[in-house]
């Protein structure tokens, strides 16, 4: 008897400090979506209210026109998937080599793609400028895909998913006359579709809401990513908050209703790059 | 068709050369060649417009009497030493909370998780309205506490607190997140026992949860340790560094150099400098790690 109802004061702690938690967490969310709907002489009272004198819903018609946020966010969707493309590519075809295929220096070179790793990117921020400008690259929406053609953390990924894999698996493929071509996209690929949906995840959160490579190489307007563009919004209308807090809600959207409809496939790609990092 | 034999070329270097062409044209060319040529340029006075001229140790020489890389080395450490165990605390105790049958537990994931997937620029331009001065909700909500708040984002020494606090707000739901994994490794039998034995809950904790959790642990601390460091995004929308440098940090400084001030060479050198202290506290973690298991 006693044991349990320790066990539901347990319960009881534990719901009151993850619903603190949450709020403070949500709070801020709130707040923007209610500032995003005011009046600019709403905003500027004290105390603050959650709800203004009206609703002003065409702050969000202001951001679809005068701050050209399709374009924005078309430019956005097109380097996600760019990058998504090349980086699912390299990724499980290097990965694929490391954990089936015999061949020399192969521990040599995995080394290499580990230590790449750890080497924060702003070591390169330079040389991958200057190496962008002399490309012609600097200022299209391809310089943010090229750059990162190999993500060293993605090989690592699927070398791990492929070694877990059965070794009779490409065994008797091998004995029916199969390239590793045909093992690769036959029998492996197809296996790997969790593993490729949990990396598409982390590869569409960092890129999604990438910044620095953006700012830096990115100066036409036509161009903006969607973080670039809010970042260069706040430039011009720095007081608008109203403005601002409706560019920040639609820029949240996409990536929120992708992760409320697969918010399993989230936690577990997540997971996945703590277990086995 | 029947059994016409067909010969398969069959050998596995070739093939690898094969898998392996994408990922190594990327590793090559815009990882292994820049970092060479970053080094190189370490070395160098280069501003982007003239030829580089060799400047031997000159740009590490710089950084000892540069007072403005001494502070924003002092607010990087701060930012890690202030955020990096509060990043491991506080997250640890909120998955330990998660990790019950309790109601509610997609809410809650989900709730810790939406700063996670929303970008740091966005979740800097809301906190930036919320730690306004005067119409912001943070000292709105301090004057119930009877705290008149302060010039958050433009007070020296209140800048580099409110970008550390936006950082931990946006990073616990991920922490959190790996903690919950690496709690539902630990098989339920060990609590069963020390039930049976009738053990504290913070026994429990101390005893169990956290010797089990260690992997998890080291993996987080290396990666928050790591993130905190290259902190840059929130920096540069909240506060762009002010004021007066007071919540400038390393890669600020690297990018200004770079893209503001043109100091090509400084601003690789200032890089390396990073990857090398990045590269140090992964060696200690790991040697700790180490030292205590023994």
């Amino acid at each position: 008897m006693k044991k349990k109802t320790k066990e539901r004061l347990v319960k009881t702690y534990s719901l009151v400090l993850l619903s603190a938690g949450s709020m403070l967490m949500l709070l801020p969310f709130i707040w923007m979506v209610s500032t995003s709907l005011k009046d600019l002489s709403d905003v500027f009272v004290y105390p603050p209210k959650l709800i203004g004198k009206v609703i002003k819903w065409s702050n969000y018609m202001e951001v679809l026109q005068r701050f050209k946020f399709l374009p924005m966010f078309r430019n956005t969707v097109l380097v996600t998937i760019g990058v998504l493309v090349t980086e699912l590519i390299t990724s499980t075809m290097a990965g694929y080599a490391f954990a089936c295929l015999k061949f020399k220096g192969k521990n040599t070179l995995f080394m290499l793609y580990l230590i790449s790793m750890m080497i924060p990117f702003h070591v390169m921020l330079v040389p991958t400028f200057e190496l962008l400008k002399n490309m012609r690259m600097l200022n299209s929406l391809w310089s943010l895909i090229w750059p990162v053609l190999t993500l060293p953390f993605g090989v690592f990924l699927m070398r791990q998913f492929f070694g877990g894999l059965p070794v009779q698996l490409a065994e008797s493929a091998k004995i029916d006359g199969c390239t590793p071509w045909g093992i690769f996209t036959r029998i492996y690929l197809p296996l790997s579709k969790p593993s490729v949906a949990t990396l598409s995840i982390f590869i569409f959160i960092a890129t999604w809401n990438d910044f620095l490579k953006p700012l830096i190489y990115l100066s036409d307007s036509k161009r903006n990513t969607l973080t670039l563009g809010i970042y260069l919004m706040q430039g011009t209308y720095s007081t608008n908050w109203p403005v601002l807090m409706a560019t920040c809600t639609l820029s949240l959207l996409p990536a929120l209703i992708l992760f409320l409809c697969m918010q399993d496939l989230f936690v577990e790609g997540i997971a996945m790059s703590g277990i086995k990092g | 068709m029947g059994k016409k034999q067909h010969k398969v070329v069959y050998n596995d270097a070739f093939w690898a050369g094969i898998f392996l062409l994408p990922s190594l044209i990327g590793l090559v060319v815009f990882i292994i060649y820049p970092l060479f040529k970053s080094f190189y340029l370490s070395f160098t006075d280069w501003d982007f417009v003239h030829k580089a001229n060799f400047v031997g140790f000159g740009n590490y020489a710089k950084m000892f009497t540069d007072t403005k890389f001494i502070r924003v080395l002092k607010n990087t450490l701060a930012y890690t030493t202030v955020t990096v165990p509060v990043l491991i605390i506080v997250p640890l105790i909120l998955a330990t909370a998660l990790n019950q049958k309790i109601r509610g537990i997609r809410f809650f994931r989900a709730a810790y998780f939406i700063p996670v997937i929303a970008s740091t620029v966005s979740v800097s331009l809301i906190w930036q309205w919320m730690f306004n001065a005067d119409f912001g909700m943070v000292n709105y909500l301090l004057g119930f506490l009877g705290i008149s708040g302060p010039n958050w984002l433009t007070d020296k020494a209140y800048a580099l607190p409110a970008v550390m606090f936006t950082g931990v707000w946006k990073n616990i739901g991920y922490n959190m997140m790996l903690f919950l994994a690496g709690l539902q490794n630990i098989p339920g039998e060990y609590y069963e026992v020390a039930d049976l034995e009738k053990i504290t809950i913070f026994q429990k904790f101390r005893y169990i949860t956290v010797p089990l959790l260690k992997p998890t642990t080291l993996f987080v601390t290396i990666i928050t340790i790591i993130n905190s460091f290259q902190v840059f995004d929130q920096v540069v929308v909240m506060t762009g560094g002010g004021p007066a440098r007071h919540s400038s940090v390393l890669v600020h400084y690297v990018y200004q150099n770079a893209f503001k001030f043109y100091n090509m060479g400084y601003a690789c050198a200032l890089g390396w400098i990073l990857a090398v202290i990045i590269f140090l506290l992964t060696l200690i973690m790991f040697v700790i790690n180490g030292s205590s298991e023994s």
